[in-house]
């Protein structure tokens, strides 16, 4: 067995006022290369999950180990660094620069980790050709359609081969067609050995996971 | 980025008309006073009787000095409370009015403008006239604003003709408000000047004052050049960095208040963007970039703003200095101090002005900045 994700006891408290206890007593095991569904009703705490697993947020009480690190205590700085280097994000609104092209979106996932220029255009290139758009490499962002935008920020999300994908309602503004090309996409992934977690409230979505998980009122059940 | 450009274009503008301006002034002043040499009579101690110690033949004598353009003797007529007036009896209020006794070639050098009329000349003095040369102040006075019917102005009852209304003159304003009469019909009827001696007027031809200046003592008295004491032109450049220093600090405010208002625009553009672009920052932090990154990306836009700013703001100032100095007729002046560092003042200014945004984009937190 070898764990991406390991929460022990995790929970999260927004201080408020008033508090808000948003995510109490996570027990859970990612495996690498699984793919993950979690589910819940609007206000159970998804949104609080995907930050805390993402090192977006810091959890208020338990333990939490990426890939075998404990990421609950470390400092601000390297939970940062960490971010940047072990997840990938992939957003309901794709969150692309608009005026830049396609290679230039992707290429920005290593900016901050320090690698040059010529090597990053080169990875971003790959990236886009696994994502099938290598032809619209050159493409500024807002030219591209919906689908393909979101499959941009998959290529982005993926450059630099994190340890968790991690989805947050990644076909939420999209048509059913382009929603379908990219949860083929995920699925060739995942056949490629990727650890993905997906977060979303359509059924659809989650029933191309290998395992669900279902929140509730802050609890996982 | 306008802000900066208009306010580094101001800045540049006003330095250059500062500059223009402050050369037009020094470039009158430079050429007045480098071409003037006066002459004062300070005469013997214990040698009262002799109360000139001009030679009747002063100027020819100085004029013959080559460089000396015009040169006369001038002083303030010996006569206690006189009465001027422009008709015989009445007595207008004359307090002001000064008399003085000149040579034709001491109003010469004065440069006058004349309004009316002409100066009186060498006939005038020969046969010991009774004429008289206004200043535009004292004819006012005076209530004499035409000469056609030879009016006259009465000094103690004695008429004399005027010939002429000085308006303005470059080195002589006291000029402005006295009645001039000939040295030579001064001399007659009233005597040499007593307590307030006589003095001469000399001008030179530009670079020749101070030459001239050594040669005028023995010039006008071989035996006793130490009756004079002579003053060439006072130093022309202390006067120039006078005039301009002033102009300089009251125009440096204004291009500093013009600058504040640019850093004032730039700060908010960045503002502005930080907050347009919270998805971005949000996203960039969550590829991992930490504060500092979203803060040098800030302060690097608000800086290379900054700098456009400047160079375009150099660019406009020049242009509009040179158009004002065409229209003025002046000759473009731009110091090089002003000029070369705009588009570094204007980065300094966009990094200056980009702090605050920057920090705020710093502070922002991912987990915020991504929610929709
Ligand atoms: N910053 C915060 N401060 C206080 N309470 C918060 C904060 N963020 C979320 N909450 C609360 O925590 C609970 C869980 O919120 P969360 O956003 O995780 O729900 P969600 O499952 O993502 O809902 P949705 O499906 O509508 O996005 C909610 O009751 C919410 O009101
Ligand atoms: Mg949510």
């Amino acid at each position: 067995m070898d764990p991406v994700i390991t929460l022990d006891d995790v929970g999260l408290t927004y201080p408020g006022p008033p508090p808000v206890r948003a995510l109490y007593g996570v027990e859970l095991e990612v495996q690498r290369g699984e793919y993950v569904g979690v589910v819940g009703p609007s206000g159970s705490g998804k949104s609080t999950f995907l930050n805390v697993v993402g090192l977006l947020d810091r959890p208020t009480h338990g333990t939490y180990l990426l890939d075998g690190v404990d990421v609950s205590t470390i400092s601000e700085r390297d939970r940062t660094a960490l971010r940047g280097q072990r997840i990938g994000f992939v957003f309901q609104a794709f969150h692309l620069m608009p005026y830049r092209n396609a290679v230039e979106n992707v290429a920005l996932a290593t900016l901050y980790a320090g690698v040059r220029r010529k090597a990053r255009l080169a990875a971003a290139r790959d990236a886009l050709d696994r994502v099938g758009l290598a032809h619209r490499a050159h493409a500024l962002t807002n030219m591209l359609s919906g689908g393909e935008r979101q499959r941009v920020a998959i290529a982005r999300a993926i450059l630099h081969r994190p340890s968790l994908l991690l989805c947050d309602e990644p076909t939420g503004n999209l048509d059913s067609d382009n929603a379908a090309a990219v949860l083929t996409l995920l699925d060739q992934l995942h056949r490629d050995g990727m650890t993905i977690m997906v977060i979303t409230h359509d059924s659809t979505v989650a029933a191309r996971a290998e395992r669900l998980v279902t929140i509730r009122d802050g609890a996982l059940c | 980025m306008l802000g900066t450009m208009l306010g580094v274009g101001s800045f540049v503008a006003v330095l250059g008309l500062t500059a223009s301006a402050g050369g037009q002034i020094d470039k009158r002043f430079t050429e007045i006073a480098a071409t003037e040499v006066t002459v004062a009579d300070i005469g013997v101690v214990g040698a009262a009787d002799k109360a000139m110690s001009f030679p009747g033949d002063a100027s020819d004598r100085v004029e013959a000095i080559n460089g000396v353009v015009h040169a006369g003797r001038w002083w303030q007529v010996p006569l206690e409370d006189p009465t001027v007036s422009s008709a015989l009896g009445l007595d207008s209020d004359s307090g002001d009015i000064q008399i003085l006794a000149m040579d034709p070639s001491t109003i010469d050098a004065t440069r006058p403008v004349l309004g009316l009329g002409r100066t009186f000349d060498a006939f005038h003095v020969g046969r010991h006239e009774k004429v008289a040369l206004l200043g535009s102040v004292a004819a006012a006075n005076l209530g004499i604003t035409r000469l056609d019917g030879n009016p006259a102005v009465f000094i103690d009852g004695t008429p004399f003709t005027v010939l002429g209304i000085v308006d303005s003159n470059a080195r002589m304003p006291e000029l402005l408000f006295g009645v001039v009469i000939p040295a030579e019909t001064a001399l007659d009827l009233y005597g040499p000047p007593t307590e307030q001696r006589a003095g001469m007027l000399i001008e030179t031809r530009v670079g020749a004052a101070s030459v001239v200046a050594d040669q005028v003592p023995l010039a006008l008295r071989p035996n006793a050049p130490d009756l004079f004491q002579v003053t060439a032109a006072p130093e022309p450049k202390a006067l120039q960095t006078k005039v301009g220093g002033d102009l300089d600090v009251l125009f440096l405010a204004l291009a500093s208040i013009s600058l504040v208002i640019g850093a004032i625009g730039i700060a908010n553009t960045t503002l502005v963007a930080v907050l347009e672009r919270t998805h971005e920052i949000g996203l960039r932090r969550s590829l991992g970039a930490q504060p500092r990154h979203i803060a040098v990306q800030f302060l690097s836009e608000s800086t290379v703003l900054g700098l456009l700013g400047g160079m375009i703001g150099a660019a406009v100032g020049i242009v509009v200095v040179v158009i004002a100095a065409v229209v003025q007729g002046w000759t473009p002046l731009l110091q090089t101090w002003a000029v070369a560092p705009a588009p570094a003042v204007g980065a300094l200014i966009g990094l200056l002005a980009g702090a605050y945004p920057a920090l705020r984009a710093a502070r922002i937190e991912p987990v915020e900045a991504l929610r929709r």
